[in-house]
């Protein structure tokens, strides 16, 4: 193959060499105009948080503010409160996400038959297919205060309805279930498929030394599986800082009785540039979800390289 | 591979097959709420809320639609031209892009990786993004707005088509092609791309269903009635909800109250916005499986 190339490369000659790079870069062009433009201005663009903006001279012209739209950020405990949301929420959804996903896939793995196994990772997965805005209505129509199915079953067993969305302390636990209900075929799906690759010889070795089903999860499959939970926990840590704007936004119905339990970062940018009209706090917040966002990938992609380098991402 | 699980087998078997039915149930029955409630008799609905099989059936939600819902027949319009124009520009962006990345040839080929990857660990968010689209490039109350932003190139897609490329198109086929005295683009488009159909149906699924899903443009920019997708339609809605019960001036609520369709027509909406999607679903199923797994774990 090398000689071919050579051969190849001679009979071109120079001339042809330019054009296959010209060609080749011009391929990328539009490619290339995009990730600029959508990509990499929005990145330059976040000097925003630093100038007091003026929507008629735009984002590039507006005066420099110093720091005060993040001191004013910090003035009000909405800071503190959407950091909070954030992380916590995340750090359930890890948590919790990857134990049943890991779970699942292993528990399809030790299922028999072709037919059922693919009936039952086809229609797992279908959660994942619907958009935000869908599966809010299909909340409300097991939350509607007046009509939703949970509470015609409380009434049925003679209790009384309840106003799920006018009280924050459910809203931990209703987002919660619609984010595993969301989300568990999906990553159940990316371990199975690093479940089916470990090899088989391991489990009939631990046989012969008399390991039962469970022995073989815990000395075979948990850690030929260990790579991928640690890949995809890391992904999951280094977007620590944001959230499903979805699941955020959508699914609370936008109830200002709940905000303190469901607003996240991405919720409150979104809030403060169109609700209040209030482009210094929600730039100040979108800065800092960026650049710590950053520096968390950076910093858990480090650890992981000391520990164990073939895991870490890059 | 299958593990034996000796003589408590079969009750193993059994026990497994039982955790699954129900994992399906509860993966699948909240679309059959919602299904049953657009089928259900207004009045009927009013009166014992929303149901797993309709009290009284009736398809009185779906004729309305069909009569008088020019606006829901438009969002439609608008949906399936944005998911189909968004997809094909985005495969063919990405396709270009990929390519000549996945080329030994290709001068700077590491950079440009770099420039890809780049994207994938740090952006600048909703705000500078916002500003640059309206304010740059005036997308605000146009379709392009359903389009361009976020949507079209995404760097996941695009290393996973490179690295495609590279594990499956042998460079001699490549080179011999250039003997033969084929171009660059003759060679991606008659010879790479019929050999990569697997990917390509995985990767416009994908990007397709993006589209087709979105919700997040038109909320950012686009307030013009005409050109709010079924997505749009539907968020726009659930506003009208809150602002009923958010105790605003009358004047605002009867506005709001008159603009919003019955509870048995909003879920008949929902159910039309993911049918086509559950209809199609089943036959491409094995791609959507492709691309979880390929795209899941590192690019």
């Amino acid at each position: 193959m090398e000689k071919q190339t050579t051969i190849a490369a001679k009979k071109r000659g120079r001339m042809g060499k330019w054009k296959m790079t010209i060609a080749l870069f011009s391929m990328m062009l539009p490619g290339f105009i995009y990730l600029i433009i959508n990509n990499y201005i929005p990145m330059a663009g976040l000097v925003i948080a630093f100038k007091r903006f003026d929507y008629s001279l735009g984002m590039w012209a507006s005066p420099w503010a110093g720091l005060s739209n993040f001191t004013y950020l910090f003035k009000t405990n909405d800071a503190m409160n959407i950091m909070r949301n954030t992380i916590l929420y995340n750090l359930v959804f890890i948590a919790l996400g990857h134990l049943v996903a890991v779970t699942v896939a292993i528990m399809l793995n030790f299922l028999r038959g072709n037919m059922n196994k693919k009936v039952y990772q086809t229609l797992i997965l279908v959660p994942y297919l619907i958009s935000m805005v869908v599966v809010s209505y299909i909340v409300f129509a097991f939350l509607s205060q007046e009509n939703g199915f949970v509470n015609k079953v409380i009434e049925a067993f003679g209790g009384q309805p309840i106003s799920w969305y006018t009280q924050a302390k459910y809203w931990p636990v209703i987002l919660t279930i619609v984010n595993l209900w969301k989300g568990f075929g999906y990553s159940s799906i990316i371990y199975y498929a690093t479940v089916i690759s470990i090899d088989s010889s391991l489990y009939e070795a631990a046989r012969v030394d008399g390991a039962g089903v469970w022995r073989q999860i815990w000395h075979v499959t948990l850690p030929g599986l260990r790579g991928t939970i640690i890949t995809m926990v890391l992904l999951a840590i280094g977007r620590m800082f944001y959230s499903d704007f979805g699941l955020f936004y959508q699914v609370p119905m936008r109830s200002g009785l709940i905000s303190s339990a469901t607003d996240t970062i991405d919720v409150y940018v979104y809030k403060a540039l169109t609700q209040l009209n209030d482009v210094g706090r929600a730039s100040a917040a979108g800065f800092l979800q960026s650049v710590l966002g950053f520096a968390l990938v950076l910093t858990v992609n480090f650890i992981v390289r000391k520990i164990d380098k073939e895991n870490a991402l890059f | 591979m299958e593990i034996t699980m000796g003589s408590k087998r079969k009750g193993g078997q059994i026990v497994l097959n039982i955790i699954f039915v129900l994992l399906v149930v509860a993966a699948v029955a909240p679309f059959l709420l919602l299904l049953s409630s657009s089928l259900t008799d207004e009045a009927t609905l009013v009166q014992s809320g929303y149901n797993f099989i309709p009290k009284k059936f009736s398809l009185g939600s779906y004729i309305y639609l069909l009569d008088s819902g020019e606006k829901i027949m438009r969002g439609y319009g608008i949906t399936v031209f944005v998911t189909l124009v968004g997809t094909v520009l985005s495969v063919l962006f990405t396709i270009m892009f990929a390519y000549p990345l996945s080329r030994k040839e290709l001068p700077f080929r590491y950079l440009v990786s770099f420039f890809v990857f780049f994207t994938m660990l740090f952006n600048g968010g909703l705000i500078p993004s916002y500003m640059m689209w309206t304010q740059m490039f005036h997308v605000k109350n146009t379709l392009w707005a359903l389009i361009f932003p976020s949507l079209l190139m995404n760097g996941f897609y695009i290393i996973m088509m490179r690295s495609f490329f590279t594990a499956s198109i042998p460079d001699a086929l490549i080179e011999a092609a250039r003997i033969d005295g084929c171009g660059e683009y003759g060679i991606l488009f008659k010879i790479v791309l019929p050999l990569s159909k697997p990917m390509l149906a995985t990767i416009s699924l994908m990007v397709g269903l993006g589209y087709w899903n979105d919700w997040t443009n038109s909320l950012y920019y686009v307030t013009d009635e005409k050109l709010f997708s079924i997505q749009a339609i539907l968020n726009t809605i659930i506003t009208n909800i809150q602002f009923l019960t958010s105790g605003q001036s009358a004047a605002i609520q009867s506005s709001a109250a008159s603009a919003l369709p019955s509870v048995g027509i909003r879920m008949a909406i929902a159910v039309i916005g993911v049918i086509p999607v559950l209809c199609i679903y089943p036959f491409f199923q094995k791609y959507f499986v492709k691309g979880i797994v390929v795209g899941g774990v590192k690019g």
